[in-house]
């Protein structure tokens, strides 16, 4: 793989005439013109890890690795267009749509300088109240029966994500906490309604799980077949969100004071903007993006909540690393969001060719990469740092 | 200080690089025994540089060190330590609960039977390098009670009982009063005449001339000139930092001064450690006259501030600006009511550093048109405005969509005041307006805050620099230990002022 890949541009400690700029300036100038390059380093460099990995653990390729990766995920749909596939990609979307959601989550609130490590229980707040709401109301039409799930799945995260901030904002405990007890909080509530016996446990089934939804309340599926959970229109509501996120960001009065507050909370008291108000709401918003992705999750493909679903889903964390990819941009989040869904997609049992690469090991080998990536996010400054060593040297 | 006095300290050719910047570009110094040699430039001249590379905390890329005539390699503080080399910075580094002699013995303490603190020995060995250079300061005292000048002592004490022979005082005079800049100056010449070697950094040109034998002037990291202080005028002083003719003084006219625009009444502040900082302070500012406030830094001034300005609540007395109550109004409708606000801190506090210039100008309007309708931003709108005021306050250093911190802090000033006079207001409270300024910018606020004096707004100017206020004010009011001692007319001395400013004045009353 080794050889494939493009040398880092760390690696050519260039000659300097003179005045001509420097590494580090030029380094400076190319984050300055496009932010994308140290998050585009920092994958780089996870992906070199991984591969050292795969080599010594496994002893395999891991340029043939990635590549079934790759196929797993379904992303050379685009060149082949053949079904299998068509079918990989969607399920890479699906995951994809949810790590939109989560991965808002988390930027929204970084704009605002708060840490939502909520993500997690926000998004199955609005879950929950989906399966509740979507399995419970009956008798509705299609088309109002979604909205209403929809609307009130993201209010539920809203509430819990406001619950934060409202704290955060009046006694000034920290959002960290607040959030990680809160998450808590939501899975034991989940558990509670749909354990066995629960109030809401499908007793039919025999399994601790919810009522499945009412077909009509189903979103419809636009590409490959509904009942082999093919791609359904939640991910519009996920791009829509996206943009959603870039309007309310740069183009209102409320992400301004967002982003000043996040940026410099002492300058924007002193400019006449409200701290605590801005803490709340950056909160608040954040916990819809979550509680929207939980409630499309339900709509789209689950249809059901199980307590074990509950206790496993990991969606709201890998959209901190999602988030921290991105840099919290909109374009960044969805670039992160479509590397993370094809990473969990490729690696999956289901998708993975077991003759290349055990799945098991694979999916392992997701999550040490998403833990690089998390840990590498400061790899502009390692970069720098690494930079300047060379130039010393030269 | 014999001219033929031998030479303890060469600096040749230092260059230092930084990324994008040289700091110092092939600066050569050199220090005789018993001299002071000072170091004159603006901020980001060098001279910080210069000495942070010989106390060993830069290392230069090129250029060498020798100190008594032998080539030394200073790789630490505490090479440049064991050389000699003494440092007493800006800002003080001693421990507030430890004595005298617990701060100035820290690390290398005297010791009984190798393992015991012995105090006793070296409250002694203090008092007797005290004694020796004139430096009156009590061991046994804590340095929370000691005075900022008594502190200053402190730490040149330090360096002196670390075997110091060259002593670099960094802005020494910054945080002083007026009588204890004139100690300072005793002090100084009683370690010279003693053989000790002095390298003073400063930016005020009247103190260099009177402290100095010998004053090099660094201008963007390059060594301008080195010339003698005997001789030497403000004026070309001022030309050789700046790089062209400078005025100096401040050319205002009569003030007119109208009706009452800044009106506070009894007013009281506790801050949050419980301590009540502004203790019933009443005054007046009218339109069209400057009034400056004068103290030494901690006198309650910040607290006086903030709560005029709706960013502390005060337990007692009113506000008015321009005829409206704001006692307990926001932050937001104190800038409603009429009130431009310079705050202190720019960076901490002015200016949202992340934020492009234009965003910063309309940092208290961004709410209302023509930046924003309903709740949307009209971008365009705010670049527009951002556009106009660059050129209207010559901000150098980028446009409208330049980040606030890629500005120098000059030019970052003049965004602030662009703000805040763009928006007319009544009241300009002015904290500090010209900290940290080089010559030239320091000129333009200048100007620009009598020219809004006489547009007829009411100008509160806060400032520490006895000379601005001096120059700058039509009344001029002391503050100490939170309550207003006393009023003087713009014609008041230096003298005068600092007997006030440490409390003189009431204590005679």
């Amino acid at each position: 793989m080794s050889e494939t890949v493009p040398p880092l541009p760390s690696a050519t400690p260039a000659p300097e005439p003179g005045p001509p700029k420097g590494l580090v300036e030029r380094y400076l100038d190319l984050q300055k013109a496009q932010g994308c390059l140290a998050p585009l380093i920092t994958a780089v460099i996870a992906f070199l890890m991984g591969g050292i990995v795969i080599v010594i653990s496994t002893g395999k390729a891991p340029w043939n690795v990635y590549v079934e990766i790759f196929k797993g995920a379904g992303l050379h749909w685009i060149f082949t267009f053949d079904e299998q596939a068509g079918f990989n990609l969607q399920q890479t979307l699906i995951v994809t749509t949810s790590l939109i959601l989560t991965g808002l989550a988390v930027a929204f609130a970084f704009r605002c300088g708060l840490f939502n490590i909520g993500g997690n229980g926000q998004y199955l707040a609005g879950a929950i109240l989906a399966v509740i709401l979507g399995s419970q109301i009956h008798g509705l039409h299609p088309v109002p029966h979604i909205i209403v799930v929809i609307v009130l799945g993201t209010l539920a995260g809203a509430v819990l994500g406001g619950i934060a901030g409202f704290l955060k904002a009046s006694v000034g405990a920290h959002e960290v906490i607040s959030t990680i007890m809160l998450n808590w909080i939501v899975i034991w509530v989940g558990i509670f309604l749909f354990t066995l016996t629960g109030p809401l446990q499908n007793v039919a089934s025999g399994s601790p799980v919810s009522d499945e939804i009412e077909e009509g309340a189903k979103l419809p599926v636009f590409w490959g077949d509904p009942l082999l959970q093919g791609l359904h229109v939640g991910i519009f509501l996920a791009l829509a969100a996206l943009v959603v996120y870039w309007v309310l960001v740069n183009r209102t009065t409320l992400g301004y004071g967002v982003r000043a507050v996040g940026f410099n909370p002492e300058a924007a008291r002193y400019g006449g903007i409200s701290v605590s108000r801005n803490y709340f709401l950056a909160m608040a918003i954040s916990g819809a993006f979550a509680g929207l992705g939980g409630a499309i999750d339900i709509l789209g493909w689950q249809f059901r909540l199980s307590t074990g679903a509950i206790q496993t889903t990991t969606l709201g964390f890998v959209g901190i690393a999602v988030a921290l990819l991105g840099r919290n941009t909109a374009i960044g989040v969805l670039l992160g969001a479509l590397l993370f869904g094809s990473l969990v997609t490729g690696t999956s049992t289901r998708n993975l060719d077991p003759n290349v690469f055990q799945p098991e090991l694979a999916f392992n080998l997701t999550l040490l990469i998403q833990g690089m990536i998390v840990l590498f996010v400061g790899a502009d400054l390692i970069v720098l740092w690494l930079l300047s060593k060379l130039r010393r040297r030269a | 200080m014999a001219v033929d006095s031998p030479v303890v300290l060469e600096m040749r050719h230092i260059t230092k690089r930084f990324p994008g910047i040289v700091a110092n570009d092939n600066v050569s110094i050199d220090l005789r025994r018993g001299e002071v040699h000072a170091l004159l430039g603006e901020n980001g001249a060098g001279k910080s540089t210069l000495m942070n590379c010989l106390y060993g905390l830069y290392h230069p890329e090129e250029g060498e060190i020798l100190i008594n005539g032998k080539s030394v390699s200073l790789g630490s503080p505490r090479a440049a330590i064991d050389h000699g080399v003494g440092m007493v910075h800006q800002h003080f580094m001693l421990i507030p609960v430890m004595t005298v002699a617990e701060n100035i013995v820290l690390s290398i303490e005297p010791t009984t039977s190798g393992v015991l603190l012995d105090l006793g020995e070296a409250e002694r060995r203090v008092r007797e390098i005290s004694e020796r250079f004139g430096l009156a300061v009590d061991p046994r005292a804590t340095i929370h009670d000691i005075t900022v000048g008594q502190q200053q002592r402190v730490e040149i004490l330090k360096a002196l009982y670390r075997g110091a022979d060259i002593l670099v005082l960094d802005e020494p005079t910054a945080v002083l009063t007026p009588q204890e800049a004139r100690e300072l100056e005793g002090i100084i010449k009683s370690l010279t005449e003693q053989g000790k070697s002095i390298i003073f950094i400063s930016h005020k040109l009247n103190e260099v001339i009177e402290v100095a034998d010998r004053i090099t002037v660094l201008r963007r990291g390059k060594l301008i000139e080195t010339i003698s202080a005997a001789g030497a005028t403000e004026e070309g002083l001022a030309s050789l930092m700046v790089g062209r003719e400078v005025l100096l003084s401040v050319e205002k006219g009569q003030s007119a001064p109208k009706e009452p625009l800044l009106e506070v009444e009894g007013l009281r502040v506790v801050d949050d450690r419980g301590v009540e900082k502004v203790r019933g302070v009443s005054f007046q500012v009218r339109a069209g006259e400057i009034v400056g406030i004068a103290g030494v830094d901690g006198n309650g001034q910040t607290e006086l501030i903030d709560a005029m300005t709706g960013l502390h609540r005060l337990t007692d007395g009113s506000v008015r600006i321009a005829g409206t109550d704001v006692t307990s109004g926001s932050v937001h409708q104190h800038f409603e009511a009429g009130l431009g606000h310079i705050p202190e801190d720019r960076q901490r506090r002015g200016l949202v550093l992340d934020f492009s210039i234009a965003e910063n100008i309309s940092l208290h309007d961004y709410r209302k048109p023509p930046d924003s309708k309903r709740g949307w931003l009209y971008p365009r709108a705010m670049v527009d405005r951002a556009r106009k005021l660059i050129g209207e306050f010559d901000v150098r250093g980028g446009g409208p969509m330049t980040k606030a911190s890629a500005l120098s802090g000059g030019n970052q000033q003049k965004v602030i005041l662009a703000r805040e006079i763009n928006r007319d207001p009544r009241v300009l409270i002015a904290a500090q307006p010209t900290r940290g300024l080089d010559v030239g910018a320091i000129e333009f606020v200048h100007r620009r805050l009598v020219e809004e004096r006489d547009e007829g707004r009411a100008i509160l100017l806060v400032s520490l620099e006895l000379d601005e206020i001096l120059s700058l004010s039509d009344r001029i009011l002391v503050m100490y230990e939170g309550e207003i001692v006393g009023e003087f007319p713009p014609t008041a001395t230096e003298e005068e002022l600092g007997v006030a400013m440490t409390g003189g004045r009431r204590a005679a009353a």
